[in-house]
């Protein structure tokens, strides 16, 4: 059973890009305002004015939760599985999984993660490590 | 206190039974719980010229409010449905008796039917757009997210969630009405199996089939018909985050404490003056956080306040009377203003004693929407 895979358009294309390079970009408008997911015009102005901008790949964790129920069949094998908000520390901030600690031990509130690209079924994802530990 | 306040009631009040509904749809259940709500104002069908309906959550149909004007026979002045989540069924009461008051109709239906239970509950547990493949599913695991900020923020809550659905539960344990019957004790909800940690099980609200209605007209209307117990309706308020989980400014402070404070200046209330609350129970984090949202207690003091049965029967604030969505049903909201109403007109089963204020929170996606009510006698 496979994963349902993000729809690429040609608004999001160039994340998925920047990810297959190993960088994780979000958008950057003349007003100053940056933001993730890829949407054409800028929330904040409404202007279409921006530019992508490679993130350092480092953030904190905001929150997260630790599945014990697969609402699909493709997750069911990964019991118990993490997923967490974290903020880039440019500001956006994403959903994503930290990996190396499945059902959550260990994680707090703030803590420094970094970018680590995964691929699932070709696609490059943007997780997240606890900063300082070695990427596998 | 608002020229507004008072000027419009809730005349009538209907409800569908609750539970497994299989093979009804969503129409007729509709039409099932306006026939109560009509019966209930003792008055004829041919007064309403409003329906307001809230979407069916599982499932969307194009012009669905025209749908369930069609079966009711009802060809209104304003009519259509409304997409706000939970939200929808206070903003809908609001629309509708701003309409009374500015003259543009004479009588609303505000109603809402769904049958996730036996239809499809695939509304509940649905990806979330391009974080699916994250593993990011479901409304309960938002929620779960925002227990978790709530708990680094403000410190560990559990024995208070665990005391809200204790209430919730206790109040519905004896609704003959109630899908879920089964009071709760503290080892059994800290013992209840994760769905997405920190939720537990008894944490969440039931998944439900099920109609329910009100009827909405002027005072002055309502007395011209000789309607026999209407309950006034003295505040209203609306406010969204709307936005996403991983958009919003703040995991913890919704907008709901400005949908209340637009609903108590309109009553001319406060916090104090509320004998009796409907709290939207979607999840028992919803709880705590409206009640510190609405100013009954300070931000991250809501476990003080829902300890030692102070929101249960007897206590200082009692709330969800019925059940809630824990216990009564797992419909969006409606049953709670339903349950208000009985409240002021003094005929709940778990009757408050002289109760004059009922105040009914309703709430919508995940924490996205938000509205506000205040019911008086």
């Amino acid at each position: 059973m496979n994963k349902p895979l993000p729809v690429i358009t040609p608004v999001s294309a160039p994340y998925w890009q920047s990810l297959e390079q190993g960088a994780l970009s979000y958008l950057h408008c003349v007003c100053g305002h940056r933001w993730l997911p890829p949407r054409p015009q800028c929330p904040a102005c409404l202007g279409t004015d921006w530019k992508w901008v490679r993130a350092s790949g480092r953030a904190r964790l905001i929150s997260w939760v630790v599945y014990h129920t697969a609402y699909h069949e493709a997750f069911a094998a990964e019991l118990p599985y993490n997923v967490a908000l974290v903020e880039l520390e440019e500001g956006p901030r994403l959903i994503t999984n930290v990996i190396g600690c499945a059902d959550g031990r260990g994680l707090t509130a703030g803590m420094a993660v970094e970018l680590t690209v995964e691929y699932e079924q070709n696609v490059p994802l943007a997780r997240f490590r606890v900063a300082g530990t070695v990427q596998k | 206190m608002n020229s507004l306040s008072g000027s419009a009631v809730i005349a009538g009040v209907g409800t569908t039974a609750f539970g497994k509904l299989p093979g009804r749809d969503t129409v007729s259940l509709n039409v099932e719980a306006c026939r109560h709500a009509l019966a209930d104002a003792r008055i004829e069908k041919s007064v309403i010229d409003a329906v307001f309906v809230k979407v069916p959550t599982s499932q969307r149909e194009f012009m669905y409010g025209q749908k369930v004007c069609e079966a009711l026979g009802i060809q209104p002045k304003i009519g259509g449905a409304w997409d706000q989540g939970g939200a929808a069924n206070i903003s809908l009461i609001a629309f509708a008796a701003t309409a009374v008051a500015t003259g543009q109709i004479k009588a609303a239906l505000v109603c809402y039917a769904d049958n996730p239970r036996t239809g499809n509950k695939q509304a509940y547990q649905r990806p979330c757009g391009d974080d699916a493949v994250y593993g990011w599913f479901s409304t309960a695991a938002g929620y779960a997210m925002i227990q978790q900020r709530h708990a680094i923020e403000y410190g560990d809550s559990t024995e208070a969630l665990g005391a809200i659905a204790i209430a919730c539960r206790r109040h519905g344990s004896g609704n003959p009405h109630a899908q879920l019957r089964l009071p709760l004790a503290m080892d059994q909800y800290l013992a209840s199996p994760w769905v997405v940690e920190p939720l537990r099980r008894d944490d969440c609200c039931l998944v439900s089939d099920g109609g329910a209605a009100v009827v909405v007209m002027s005072a002055a209307t309502a007395r011209e018909l000789g309607v026999e117990a209407p309950v006034p309706i003295l505040g209203f308020g609306q406010c969204q985050t709307s936005w996403d989980l991983q958009l919003r400014p703040s995991l913890t402070s919704t907008c709901a404490d400005i949908s209340a404070k637009d609903a108590f200046r309109m009553a001319g209330l406060q916090p104090a003056d509320i004998d009796v609350a409907q709290i939207y129970d979607c999840f028992t984090i919803t709880v705590l956080m409206t009640l510190e949202d609405y100013g009954f207690c300070p931000k991250g003091r809501g476990r003080d306040f829902v300890a030692d049965g102070q929101i249960e029967i007897g206590g200082r604030l009692p709330i969800n009377t019925s059940g809630g969505l824990l216990s009564e049903t797992g419909m969006p909201g409606l049953q709670l203003v339903i349950e208000g109403v009985r409240q002021m007109r003094g005929n709940a089963r778990l009757q408050v004693k002289n109760a004059r204020h009922c105040l009914v929170s309703n709430q919508g996606g995940t924490m996205h929407t938000h509205s506000t009510l205040i019911l008086g006698q």
